[in-house]
């Protein structure tokens, strides 16, 4: 096991920049999740760690060692990839086994490497199978067999779920995350998926536009979202997001609406923030036009209007409005979050 | 109320005519797009084969019909020594020009599976000699060949000066197999190489990736990756250059006339050469006939020998 250490790290495809400096630190043993839209550079980073693409500027150190020129066999990582990259004409016995076969392991030691983690991974009764005749999950679970059988220092995943039905990827979720808490080997994640993030990382790294937003713990992340992009990246429904100022009474949306503001809220706020779920159904709240109604079954999710500016709420109540009608409804005054209108930034609030 | 009264129209119930039912009818509608294929496999290849396989019962002649002989032809064809020269050629040329073409085709294809500048311009280049029309690429060998005006013979002895006098490519026995066998290699080559470049492509880059990571050599993944997957097309080609050149006629007809002393007969070349210049058709088709075992043969080993694997298979755990 050991430390990933990513310094400054550039790569540029051409002309075309696609990461900007990237400075990322993994402790040793932790559960490191890379997310962001598609395009943000997660990938690369994250190919660039494994060797498979050339590191323009920077440094990427694995444990004491940096790795900028050691070839990707020599790195001591192990690669989940999306499409799960199984060899279609190997049984999942020799898949487990190839990289052990090229280095001209003894029988008796592959098939005790190869039990041991067909073991852990439930694949005993598949080993003689070809890929092909195996489901989704089950060449999921062999995908990570193989890299488990390397016994690496890291492991690699490159949005290993995102082939995999909603119900498989929920459990092939948790499977990947006892397996590191079983193992206890460094894992770097990526996803585009914000809540394969928060339920799986020890750390989430945001990432947008080749730079990283912000580096933290999942509930840090949620609590105190460094900037816009973080805030609205985060939580599920999305944050909502309202463009106004400080004014009279409160925060003055640019809807209409007049929103309770903290009392240290200072001048330059030009973004309110407040989650959907930290908006409360009170008698004594701000009437709302419901516009939609979506139950869930566990909370309703509604789209009110406070004047003209539309807000997110979801409530554990179940609402029995319907749209047009007025309800009331009052944002938590200690978890709303401001931030500065031109850079996005948050304010310390 | 509404003062406009509703105008009613139902849809009519409309019967299709009688036409229209045949042909929605499935087995006239097959039997219907089938006869046009029939028709041209009934004319062009079934006619003319059954034809071949009579006449090689037969004792005809050209200008005269001839009597059923049973099989007399492939009698006298068992002793004749010539029919076994062919026989040693035909199998010799496909063996040496099918293997050269297949170690030669796979290399370029591993070339230009590489990202290459002018890559498209490259492959449009090397699909040239199997565009150009047989007889002149032949003709062009035959000028290559020629023991006076070869410009292999004037590189080497005029320009290297490695040699002191000219080769006689095909004026014995060996040096003219061989260069037959050159120039059909060079011919074939776009087939295989355009063919197993298309199979190469069809190799996903994330298994050469995964095994990257696992530490192969680049060796290693050309062996247990590249080759193993390539396989089955490589079976698929095989089978069609097998027949190819086996059934070969145009290069050696162009460029030897099965000489010199009949040393570079193909089955098909004499087969021409005794029914058609030589007037015997009974006996050149009982040569043409002859071919067909080895083919069949050929055909079998290679379809059942490589081309379906276990892993392309479905379900089913056998």
């Amino acid at each position: 096991m050991a430390s990933v250490e990513i310094r400054n790290v550039r790569k540029a495809f051409g002309p075309v920049q696609v990461l900007h400096g990237v400075n990322v630190d993994i402790a040793d043993g932790e559960f490191v999740v890379l997310v962001g839209p598609s395009g943000c550079g997660k990938s690369t980073l994250l190919r660039m760690l494994a060797g498979l693409e050339n590191i323009t500027s920077g440094e990427i150190a694995i444990g004491p060692r940096v790795v900028n020129n050691v070839p990707p066999k020599d790195r001591d990582i192990a690669m989940v990839f999306q499409n799960y990259a199984l060899y279609p004409h190997m049984t999942v016995f020799d898949n487990m086994a190839f990289s052990m076969k090229l280095a001209k392991a003894p029988k008796a030691v592959m098939e005790q490497e190869v039990g041991r983690a067909a073991r852990i991974l439930g694949l005993e009764a598949l080993l003689q199978r070809y890929p092909r005749q195996l489901s989704g999950g089950q060449r999921q679970r062999v995908a990570m067999g193989r890299a488990i059988v390397r016994n690496p220092q890291v492991f690699l995943f490159d949005e290993p779920l995102s082939n995999l039905d909603a119900k498989l990827r929920v459990q092939m979720r948790a499977e990947i995350k006892e397996l590191h808490q079983r193992l206890r080997v460094t894992t770097v994640y990526v996803t585009h998926d914000q809540i394969e993030a928060m339920t799986m990382a020890d750390k989430i790294v945001v990432m947008n536009g080749g730079h990283v937003e912000q580096a933290g713990p999942p509930l840090e992340l949620y609590d105190r979202p460094a900037n816009l992009f973080v805030a609205g990246f985060i939580g599920s429904p999305a944050m909502n997001l309202v463009k106004g100022g400080p004014g009279e009474g409160g925060f003055q949306a640019e809807g209409g609406a007049v929103l309770p503001l903290p009392g240290s809220a200072r001048g330059e706020a030009g973004i309110y923030g407040i989650r959907p779920e930290h908006i409360q159904l009170r008698e004594d709240g701000i009437p709302a036009t419901v516009v939609l109604v979506e139950p869930t079954g566990s909370e309703t999710q509604v789209i009110a209007r406070i004047g003209e500016t539309p807000l997110t709420c979801a409530f554990r109540e179940r609402v029995t409005a319907r749209p047009g009608e007025t309800i009331r409804i009052m944002p938590e005054m200690g978890l709303v979050h401001l931030f500065e209108a031109g850079s996005g930034r948050r304010l310390a609030a | 109320m509404s003062a406009t009264t509703a105008v009613t129209w139902s849809r009519p119930n409309q019967q299709p005519n009688w036409l229209v039912r045949l042909f929605d009818w499935k087995p006239f509608l097959a039997f219907a797009c089938l006869l046009p294929a029939a028709g041209l496999l009934l004319v062009f290849l079934t006619y003319p084969l059954g034809l071949g396989i009579w006449l090689a019962f037969t004792d005809t002649t050209i200008g005269r019909s001839g009597y059923w002989v049973g099989i007399e032809n492939f009698q006298y064809l068992l002793e004749d020594p010539l029919w076994w020269n062919a026989v040693f050629y035909s199998v010799f040329y496909t063996g040496v020009a099918t293997f050269g073409k297949f170690a030669l085709g796979l290399w370029l294809a591993l070339l230009l599976n590489n990202h290459l500048p002018f890559k498209s311009l490259l492959r449009a280049i090397i699909l040239l000699p199997w565009i150009v029309p047989t007889v002149l690429s032949a003709i062009a060998f035959w000028w290559i060949y020629d023991p006076q005006f070869s410009i292999i013979s004037f590189l080497l002895v005029e320009k290297l000066g490695l040699l002191s006098s000219n080769i006689d490519f095909l004026g014995s026995a060996w040096p003219a197999r061989f260069s037959l066998i050159a120039a059909n290699i060079w011919r074939g080559i776009p087939f295989v190489a355009i063919s197993l470049l298309a199979g190469l492509q069809t190799i996903s880059p994330s298994l050469y990736e995964a095994a990257l990571l696992d530490g192969s050599t680049a060796w290693q993944r050309f062996r247990f990756i590249t080759f193993p997957m390539l396989l089955p097309i490589l079976a698929i080609v095989m089978t069609f250059s097998i027949i190819f050149t086996f059934t070969d006629f145009q290069l050696v007809y162009a460029i030897t006339r099965g000489g010199p002393v009949n040393s570079t007969h193909l089955l098909a070349t004499l087969a021409f050469q005794r029914g058609i210049p030589g007037g015997q058709l009974g006996e050149g088709a009982a040569i043409a006939v002859s071919m067909i075992p080895f083919l069949v043969f050929a055909t079998l080993f290679s379809y059942f020998g490589l081309a379906r694997r276990k892993w392309q298979q479905g379900e089913g755990n056998d």
